[in-house]
């Protein structure tokens, strides 16, 4: 039996009265892979940010490789050994990949900074670990995969035992994935530890060897991963019973509803749409899927009113909607759930029923005269969270105060409520909890069975796969593939989108 | 919870206005002078009397108009460091047309001669709006060059064209011209209060439910929070950074015109920038950019430089003292952040969701 290299014991954290971890332990051990599994708000970032030295424990007892310790910062989880790989990547674009790596540990040699000895001492690191990184690139310029190696590598040259990995593959394609499962095994190999923060089931039967279910702040389950079902985890995640057939009915009428031809988008001087061409119909939905940074943002952008159109025509309900203004368009009958809910889609310091008007609070009965009927918003407001079962306090509780998942119902909101013809959902679901997954895709196949059109731009090809009556897939700006996702598996997909042909 | 908010919303003001004090009364004890006699005196001195009273409302009229300016721009997202040069300009173009249309009616006279204060210093930051919102140049920037060109457009023009030869200022305005009436006069023992008094109060009111209730005031707070969000929500930036702009110099300008009007009766050429244009930003920033805490902050800020003239009268005791304390309160709220943290701990309040917390007002 290998030896345990943390120990979490009867950890408690309370936020004013509010128990976030409630009396949780667990062990890793030495080489080991485990799942740490949980709904948002479940918990598990706040028990690896106790764990990373970010929170400290109201009560209990951390032991890191035997000893009792008592963390006051990020930088005494480091000297211990342990390495964060963060969802968000806190790298600095501007820097190579090399500079990023060493920064804040960087060897000296006579009081500058010794590249050589750090490209060599990484080279060796990334041979071991099979971590391909291009030490001189600008991490402006490298993918997110890249990216997240480069993380990883941070860590390793800071010669970390025990890695947590916060939500990982949020943003990877499949055979990013599939590298980042590899890397992780190599590291487990080596006789590291991980801990995977994830609610993906599919990546834990793949990669852990253990998983421990979190809910509501308290310990599920631990579990061995080969010995349980992807539906009985789900179970322990979320409390009940899940449902992951959707509700797809079939919707005869086929009329164009929305139609882009020819169109070509600059963004900093490059081309970033190139004539691209596509087409909506009524009570379709559309998946756009493609990896990160092809022009799925600049698409957006274009359609919405909020990038120039170099050329093309965009066409909605047979009128002309390229060069107009981001409020014309909507009024036209774009909706949007942009990709960046807090700080596109939503004014976090602004009252949930503000958030609710936010594009309609200049049209009558809200606007009289140039004043603001504040009543009546917040009647409105106060309708549109029952209707939508945004959990609340009150309808001028401020939309920051909400968690991710009822930030992004306030959104759904807003947007459908508006009856779009087009709905554009771009990653609709990132980072939010099961339930609210399960709704959202609820209200967006409504759209779809009540004859509008949805076009989805999103990087969990699950979520494309499920929702879509048609794929398309995007490379470069421009379309290179069509596929019916009926028969059409998430590897396939992944093909198309890194660039390649499908074999006939 | 919406309670605790604002109650800590005072705290912060509160507790940097004392520590202002006590580190004026720790100065004052090192040297030999006896705080409690001098707070004594600051106290008659402006408030003791209906002539102080009087001066000290009078001193915290453009006080509180400049104050207004620089939180209208703040709540849009911007630094506007133009005060001074726009409530100059505001100064100037009241005396111009009271000058020049002195034969109006009185009623005419008086709000063409605010109006167009209001007009000279809203075209000085509505430029800075303009590059801003167009070409992107900082405001910070053009407001500080454009304090310059006020100051030095101002000192020309007046010696060039409003002053007689060898003089440095201006001829008066005339009599029914000024906001300072005889009514007002004998109510104060002759103090300078005036008319413009009230018109700050209204203009505080008139803010208030411009932020609260209107359509451009949502949009001006919308886009000073977020500004993507706004764009994604279809609102006109570029256009509402202008409007944002324009108003505060409206403001600052009005401020200039009631001093002009109601105070000084004519312009003269001036070394420096008017100081009152930057203590309306300390006055915002103690206020929170509140339309309604900006009354009392400039009732404070009036106070002490009022009574600050009698420290010295009534003892040796220099009546710097009393910027030093002044400038500490500005320190402390400056330094509010380290206040709201300490808070936070003590109180035990932090919120739960610190992840989601980016709303912080």
């Amino acid at each position: 039996m290998e030896k345990d290299v943390v120990q979490m014991k009867n950890i408690t954290k309370k936020f004013g009265n509010y128990k976030a971890n409630d009396d949780i332990s667990l062990e890793l051990k030495q080489g080991e892979i485990l799942a740490l599994l949980g709904e948002n708000g479940a918990g598990k970032s706040t028990l690896m940010g106790m764990l990373s030295g970010l929170l400290k424990p109201t009560s209990g007892e951390i032991v890191i490789n035997g000893k009792s310790v008592k963390m006051e910062n990020p930088r005494d989880a480091k000297t211990l050994g342990i390495g964060m790989v963060h969802q968000h990547f806190m790298l600095i674009p501007a820097f190579s990949v090399l500079e990023n790596i060493i920064l804040g540990d960087e060897p000296l040699k006579a009081g500058h900074i010794n590249y050589k000895q750090a490209a060599k001492d990484i080279a060796l690191l990334a041979g071991k670990y099979h971590l391909k990184i291009d030490l001189s690139a600008k991490v402006a310029d490298i993918t997110v995969g890249m990216q997240q190696r480069v993380e990883i590598m941070k860590a390793l040259y800071r010669k970390a035992n025990i890695f947590i990995f916060d939500e990982p593959t949020a943003a990877l394609t499949p055979q990013e994935i599939d590298q980042l499962m590899k890397i992780m095994r190599a590291l487990s190999d080596e006789g590291k530890s991980i801990v995977f923060i994830t609610h993906k089931l599919k990546e834990i039967k793949e990669v852990a060897d253990r998983c421990v279910v979190i809910r509501m702040g308290k310990v599920i389950d631990s579990v061995k991963v080969a010995e349980t079902r992807e539906e009985a985890l789900a179970e322990m995640m979320v409390g009940h019973k899940i449902n992951f057939a959707v509700d797809k009915k079939e919707t005869n009428k086929k009329e164009t509803i929305f139609k882009i031809d020819k169109l070509n988008v600059e963004a900093h001087g490059q081309l970033k749409i190139k004539n691209l061409d596509l087409t909506v119909h009524s009570g379709e939905i559309v998946g756009v899927a493609g990896v990160d940074g092809n022009g799925q943002s600049e698409l957006i952008e274009a359609i919405t009113g909020l990038r120039k159109i170099k050329t093309g025509i965009v066409v909605l309900n047979g009128k002309k909607i390229q060069h107009q203004s981001a409020r014309k368009i909507a009024e036209a009958g774009v909706g949007c759930i942009p990709e960046d809910r807090q700080n596109v889609g939503l004014i976090l310091p602004l009252t949930i029923s503000e958030n609710l008007v936010l594009k309609s609070y200049y049209k009558k009965p809200v606007s009289n005269k140039g004043f603001l009927n504040y009543k009546k918003i917040n009647e409105d407001g106060r309708q549109l969270i029952k209707n939508f079962d945004i959990r609340s306090q009150s309808e001028k509780e401020l939309v920051g105060d909400l968690s991710g998942g009822n930030q992004q119902k306030v959104i759904v909101a807003r947007e459908i409520s508006a009856q779009p013809e087009l709905l554009i959902a771009a990653n609709p679901t990132r980072g939010v909890d099961i339930g609210a997954i399960e709704y959202i895709h609820e209200k967006i196949i409504e759209q779809r069975n009540a004859g509008r059109g949805v076009l989805l731009v999103s990087f969990e090809l699950e979520e494309i796969l499920k929702l879509s009556d048609r794929v398309v897939v995007m490379h470069e700006g421009q379309i290179v593939g069509e596929i019916d996702p009926r028969d059409t598996s998430s590897e396939e997909l992944g093909m198309l989108m890194a660039g390649k042909q499908l074999a006939e | 919870m919406l309670h605790s908010r604002s109650m800590k919303g005072l705290a912060v003001p509160l507790i940097s206005i004392a520590a202002g004090f006590i580190i004026g009364a720790v100065l004052m004890l090192i040297f030999g002078y006896d705080p409690i006699q001098n707070y004594q005196n600051l106290l008659i001195g402006s408030l003791g009397d209906v002539y102080s009273i009087g001066e000290t409302l009078r001193n915290m009229t453009p006080l509180i108009l400049t104050a207004l300016g620089f939180a209208v721009s703040s709540k849009a997202g911007f630094f506007n460091i133009g005060g001074p040069g726009q409530y100059l300009m505001g100064w100037f173009g009241s005396i111009v047309f009271a000058l020049s249309f002195s034969n109006l009616p009185t009623w005419f006279l008086i709000v063409g001669s605010l109006m167009c204060g209001a007009f000279f210093g809203g075209i000085w930051s509505f430029i800075a709006g303009f590059l801003r919102a167009y070409f992107g140049t900082s405001e910070v920037i053009t407001t500080i060059m454009l304090n310059y060109i006020a100051l030095y457009f101002v000192n020309f023009a007046v010696k060039n064209w409003l002053a007689s030869k060898g003089s440095d200022s201006s001829p008066n305005i005339a009599k029914r011209a000024s906001l300072n009436t005889e009514f007002l006069q004998k109510l104060t023992n002759n103090s300078t209060f005036n008319w413009g008094f009230f018109i700050a109060l209204i203009m505080v009111v008139v803010i208030w439910i411009y932020f609260n209730k209107t359509r451009s005031g949502f949009e001006v707070r919308s886009v000073g929070l977020n500004e993507a969000a706004s764009l994604y929500a279809g609102i006109n930036v570029k256009r509402t950074i202008v409007v944002a702009m324009l108003v505060s110099g409206l403001l600052a300008g009005v401020g200039g015109a009631i001093d002009g009007l109601g105070n000084f009766q004519n312009i003269s050429v001036s070394n420096n920038l008017p100081s009152v244009g930057f203590n309306g930003m300390a006055v915002a920033l103690l206020a929170a950019e509140n339309p309604i805490g900006i009354i009392f902050a400039a009732l404070l800020f009036s106070a002490l430089q009022i009574g600050g003239l009698s420290i010295s009268v009534y003892s040796n005791t220099p009546s710097e003292i009393v910027d030093i304390v002044i400038a500490s309160i500005i320190f402390f709220v400056g330094i509010k952040y380290i206040f709201k943290v300490a808070l936070a701990r003590n109180w035990g309040k932090r919120r739960r969701k610190t992840t989601n917390g980016g709303a912080d007002k």
